[in-house]
C-alpha cells in the first residue's frame, strides 16, 4: 500500500488524554448525544443480546443433537425460540445495524453530527428500554396462571396463540409491549437517518456522490418507516385484542388470523432487506479496498439497491403460501420473489468485477467478505427455490427454511459485519484488531456455520417441521442434528474469540493512525478516533472517492465521472 | 426438478468465477506499489448480466406456474373421496361425511387406482390455534386456520402408512401433534369402515372389569371431553373414543396404544406429553384398571 498522506486538519500527534473520574465518564455517556457514542451504544447494547440470543440457541441444539431428548422441557424450548428469534432480530440486528449507520453515516457524508441528535437519543434509549422489559418478563410475567414466564408464541406469534384464552398470564404482553417500543426507535432513528443523508452533505457530495454505504441506508431507512409502522400498529391492535376486546385477530369472535399474518409479514419480509442492506453496505466499502479498486458499476449499484427497497414490498406473502391463498395470488407473490434475484444477482456480479483485475489483500476484513459473497449466493439460490411455491408446500415450516434464512441472516449478514468490525474497529478505537486472533475467530466461526447450517438443510427435506423442541429416533435425523449441534459450538468459540479480541486490542492493540487500510472515503480523513466535531475543517468533495484525489493528485476520479 | 438444475447450474458458474478471480488477481509479493487499473464500469457487460437472469426468471416463473394451476385450478373429480379434518391442540379429528364415521389421529383414506382415480379432499379448519397438515410422501402442506375453511387433495397409489406431523406452530406440544395416513387397498378400507361402523359392545356380561370400568368412564369427568357412540359420553373437546381399541397409537400417534400405556396416560398423561390438555384423572388403582379394561374392548 502506499504511504498515508497528509490530510489538511488532521493534527497526526496523539492527543494528550484527560481522565475524568469514573462518575463522569458515565454521566458523559448516558446524557450524550453524539452520533458517535451512541452508534457505540447501539453496537455494544446488540452485542450484549447477541451472546444472550447466541445462549438460545446453543440450548436449543443440545435439547435437539439427540432424539427424545430431556435436556429443557416443552416450554422452556418454546421460550428458548421465541426469545432467540425475537431477541437476534429486535435487539441485535437492527441496533447493531442502526449503530454502525448512526457512526458512519455522518462521518461519510462530512457532517458533524446526525440531524436531530436528541431524538437520536430518545431512539436509542427506547430501543434499549424495550430489551430489557422483554428479558424482565423472566422475573415479572408469571400472571395469575403461570403459563410460563418469558413468552413462547413463536417470533411471529401467529394468532390466534397469543389471544388471552391460549396465551394466559403476562408472557404475551412483554413481548407485545417490547416489539412496540423497539418499532418507537427504530421509526425515530430511520427519521434521522434520511433527514441526515438529504440535509447534511458536505459540499461537493452530490446525490450521485454518496459513498454506497451511505445510499444503502437511506434505502433501509426508508424501508424501515414504511414496514415497521404496519408492525407498531399491529400490536397496539393486538393489546386492544387482549384486554379491550377488540376483535382483531380474535377467531373465537370472528376475527381473523390471516389478518395478523399479513401484518406481520408485511413488515417481517422487509425486514430482511432491512437487514441484509447495511450488510451489502460494509460490503460496498470493504472489498474496493481491499481489491484496490473502484466499485465497478456504481449506478446500476444504487439502481439495484433502490429496486430492492421497491420490489421487498411486494413479496410479503411467500411467507404464506400455505394458507390457502388460492392459485391467482400464490402465482402473483411467486412472481415478485423471483424478480428480486435480479438486482440482487446484479450486486453478486458488480463485486465479482471489482475484484476482476484487481489486488485482492486477504486482510481479515475481506475474508469475512469473501465468506460472505460465497454463502450469500447459497442464501441466495435456496432463497429462488422457495420462491416457487408448490417447493414451499413441502418445505415452508421445515428445517430447510431454517437453514435457508440462517444462510442469509449468519451466512450474509453476521459475517459481513464481522468484516465491518475488523475494518472500522482501527476508526472507532485508534486501535488495530489482532489480525492472528481475527483468522483465528474466522476459521472457527466459518467452519461452525458451514457444519451447522449446511447440514440443516438436509433434515428439513427429510420431512423435519421447525419449532419441534423433540422427535422420535429413526427418522434419519438424529446424526444430522448432532453435527448441527457441534457446530453451533464452534460458532460460538469464534464469537468468543472476536470478543476477547475487541477487549484486547483496545489496551493492547497497535496504534492504526488515521488511515490503516489506505481507503478512499471521508471517515479516514479525520483522527482516529474522530473528535467530538468530527472533521476540523468541514471536507470538500469533488467524485465518489475524495481520498483516492487527494492520493492520487495525477489522476484523480473526478476526471471520469 | 427443474428449478434445482438451474440453480445448482448458477452457483457451480458464479461460485467458480469467484474462485477464479480470488486466485487470479491475489495480490502477490511481486506485485509493484502501483494501484491497479481503475474501471468505473460497463454498459454493456452490466446490461448482459441484468437481461440473461430475467430470462432465467420467466422461464422459472412460467414452469412454476404451471404446476400451480395443475394443483390449485383443476376441477375436483366427481368420484372424489371427502374427509373432513379439524385440528386440534395437539390432535386431530377426522370426520367422513359420507359415511357417518368420527375418529382421530389416524387417518384411513383408500389408494387410488390411476385408471379410475379416487383422490381424497380434505376439507380442514381449527377448532383453536393454527395447525398444518404435513405428510411429505403424499403431498405438500396445508395450513388449518380457525374460522376458515382450506381444502387439498391426496392421491396415494402405494398402499402403506405414511408419517407425517404438525407443521406450524400451535403451542406447548406442537412437537408430538403426530399424522398418521393409512392407504388402504379398497377392500382393506371396505373392512375397516365396517368395523368403524359396527356399534360398540355394552354391558359387557363376560367381562366384570370392562363393565366396571364403563361405569368409571360415564360416572367421571371423562365424558365431557370425550365421545363414545351410544353412551352418555358425547364431549367434543377430545378425541372421539369409540374405536379406540381399533387405533395403532394414542396421544396423537406419540404413544404405542398397549393396555399398559393406556393406563399410565389416563393416570397422568402430562408425564407422557407435558403440556397436554388432559388433565390427571386421580383415580385410584383399581379404577384405573377397570377403565384400562373398559377401553381396550371398543374394538
Amino acid at each position: 500500500m502506499s504511504t498515508t498522506h497528509a490530510v489538511e486538519g488532521i493534527n497526526e500527534t496523539p492527543a494528550t488524554e484527560q481522565r475524568l473520574p469514573p462518575l463522569n465518564v458515565v454521566y458523559e455517556w448516558l446524557t450524550t448525544v453524539d452520533h458517535k457514542k451512541i452508534g457505540l451504544m447501539y453496537i455494544a447494547y446488540a452485542l450484549f443480546f447477541l451472546v444472550i440470543a447466541g445462549g438460545e440457541a446453543i440450548l436449543m441444539r443440545i435439547q435437539l443433537s439427540m432424539p427424545n431428548n430431556h435436556f429443557v422441557s416443552p416450554q422452556v424450548f418454546n421460550q428458548l425460540f421465541t426469545m432467540h428469534g425475537t431477541t437476534m432480530v429486535f435487539f441485535v440486528g437492527m441496533p447493531i445495524l442502526f449503530g454502525f449507520g448512526n457512526y458512519l453515516v455522518p462521518l461519510m457524508i462530512g457532517a458533524r453530527d446526525m440531524a436531530f441528535p436528541r431524538l437520536n437519543a430518545f431512539s436509542f434509549w427506547i430501543s434499549a428500554f424495550a430489551g430489557f422489559l422483554l428479558y424482565f418478563s423472566y422475573v415479572g410475567a408469571s400472571g395469575l396462571y403461570a403459563a410460563g414466564s418469558a413468552p413462547d408464541v413463536g417470533w411471529f406469534a401467529y394468532a390466534p396463540l397469543t389471544a388471552r384464552v391460549f396465551s394466559p398470564g403476562h408472557s404475551t404482553d412483554y413481548w407485545t409491549l417490547a416489539v412496540f417500543l423497539s418499532g418507537v426507535g427504530s421509526i425515530g432513528t430511520a427519521l434521522n437517518i434520511v433527514t441526515t443523508i438529504i440535509c447534511m452533505r458536505c459540499k461537493g457530495m452530490k446525490m450521485s456522490r454518496m459513498p454506497l454505504l451511505v445510499w444503502l441506508y437511506l434505502v433501509m431507512a426508508n424501508l424501515v418507516f414504511v414496514t415497521v409502522s404496519p408492525l407498531t400498529a399491529a400490536q397496539i391492535m393486538l393489546t386492544l385484542d387482549r384486554y379491550l376486546g377488540a376483535h382483531f385477530f380474535d377467531t373465537q369472535a370472528g376475527g381473523s388470523a390471516v389478518l395478523w399474518m399479513h401484518f406481520f409479514w408485511i413488515f417481517g419480509h422487509p425486514e430482511v432487506y432491512v437487514l441484509v442492506l447495511p450488510a451489502f453496505a460494509f460490503v460496498n466499502e470493504i472489498v474496493p479496498v481491499f481489491s484496490r479498486k473502484a466499485i465497478f458499476g456504481y449506478p446500476a449499484m444504487v439502481a439495484a439497491s433502490v429496486g430492492i427497497g421497491f420490489i421487498s414490498l411486494s413479496v410479503w406473502a411467500h411467507h404464506m403460501f400455505t394458507v390457502g391463498m388460492g392459485a391467482a395470488a400464490n402465482t402473483f407473490f411467486v412472481f415478485a420473489t423471483m424478480v428480486i434475484s435480479v438486482p440482487t444477482g446484479i450486486k453478486i456480479f458488480n463485486w465479482l468485477a471489482t475484484i476482476w483485475g484487481g489486488h485482492v489483500i486477504f486482510a481479515t476484513p475481506m475474508m469475512f467478505c469473501v465468506a460472505f459473497l460465497f454463502q450469500f449466493l447459497i442464501a441466495g439460490l435456496t432463497g429462488i427455490m422457495l420462491s416457487a411455491a408448490p417447493f414451499d408446500w413441502q418445505l415452508g415450516n421445515s428445517y430447510f427454511v431454517v437453514a435457508h434464512f440462517h444462510y442469509v441472516l449468519v451466512g450474509a449478514i453476521l459475517t459481513a459485519l464481522f468484516g465491518a468490525f475488523y475494518y472500522w474497529y482501527p476508526k472507532i478505537t485508534g486501535k488495530m484488531l489482532s489480525e492472528a486472533l481475527g483468522k483465528w475467530h474466522f476459521w472457527l466461526f466459518i467452519i461452525g456455520f458451514h457444519l451447522t447450517f449446511d447440514f440443516m438443510h438436509i433434515p428439513g427435506l427429510l420431512g423435519m417441521p421447525r419449532r419441534i423442541y423433540t422427535y422420535e429416533a429413526g427418522r434419519g435425523w438424529d446424526t444430522l442434528n448432532f453435527i448441527v449441534g457441534v457446530g453451533s459450538i464452534l460458532q460460538a468459540a469464534g464469537v468468543l474469540i472476536f470478543v476477547f479480541n475487541m477487549v484486547r486490542s483496545y489496551y493492547k492493540g497497535k496504534e492504526a493512525g488515521h488511515d490503516p487500510w489506505d481507503a478512499w472515503t471521508l471517515e479516514w480523513a479525520t483522527t482516529s478516533p474522530p473528535p467530538a466535531y468530527n472533521f476540523a475543517v468541514l471536507p470538500t468533495v469533488k467524485s465518489r472517492r475524495p481520498l483516492w484525489d487527494l492520493k492520487h493528485p495525477e489522476d484523480p476520479d473526478s476526471d471520469y465521472e | 426438478m427443474l428449478v434445482l438444475a438451474i440453480t445448482l447450474a448458477i452457483f457451480l458458474i458464479v461460485a467458480g468465477l469467484l474462485l477464479y478471480v480470488l486466485i487470479r488477481y491475489r495480490h502477490r509479493p511481486g506485485d509493484s506499489d502501483r494501484e491497479p487499473a481503475q474501471i468505473y464500469g460497463s454498459n454493456q457487460i452490466e446490461l448482459s448480466w441484468t437481461v440473461i437472469p430475467i430470462l432465467i426468471v420467466v422461464m422459472l416463473f412460467l414452469s412454476t406456474t404451471r404446476v400451480i394451476l395443475g394443483t390449485q385450478a383443476i376441477p375436483k373429480p366427481e368420484s372424489a373421496f371427502n374427509v373432513t379434518v379439524i385440528g386440534h391442540q395437539f390432535w386431530w379429528e377426522y370426520r367422513y361425511p359420507g359415511l357417518g364415521i368420527v375418529t382421530a389421529n389416524e387417518l384411513h383414506i383408500p389408494i387410488s387406482d390411476p385408471a379410475h382415480r379416487t383422490p381424497t379432499y380434505l376439507t380442514m379448519s381449527s377448532a383453536d390455534t393454527d395447525h398444518s397438515f404435513w405428510v411429505p410422501r403424499l403431498a405438500g402442506k396445508m395450513d388449518l386456520i380457525p374460522n376458515r375453511v382450506n381444502t387439498m387433495w391426496l392421491d396415494p397409489q402405494q398402499p402403506g402408512l405414511y408419517l407425517g406431523q404438525c407443521a406450524q406452530y400451535c403451542g406447548t406440544q406442537h412437537a408430538k401433534m403426530l399424522l398418521r395416513v393409512y392407504a388402504q387397498t379398497p377392500a382393506d378400507f371396505a373392512l375397516w369402515v365396517s368395523q368403524q361402523k359396527r356399534p360398540v359392545e355394552q354391558g359387557f356380561s363376560g367381562n366384570p372389569a370392562a363393565a366396571e370400568g364403563q361405569t368409571v368412564f360415564m360416572h367421571n369427568a371423562c365424558i365431557n371431553c370425550h365421545a363414545i357412540t351410544g353412551t352418555v359420553a358425547t364431549g367434543r373437546f377430545g378425541p372421539d373414543l369409540t374405536h379406540l381399541a381399533s387405533r395403532d397409537t394414542i396421544a396423537s400417534g406419540a404413544i404405542k396404544n398397549t393396555p399398559e400405556n393406556l393406563r399410565q396416560w389416563i393416570d397422568d398423561p402430562n408425564t407422557m406429553k407435558p403440556g397436554c390438555l388432559m388433565p390427571p384423572m386421580h383415580l385410584n388403582e383399581h379404577d384405573l384398571d377397570a377403565i384400562t379394561a373398559y377401553l381396550t374392548q371398543l374394538h
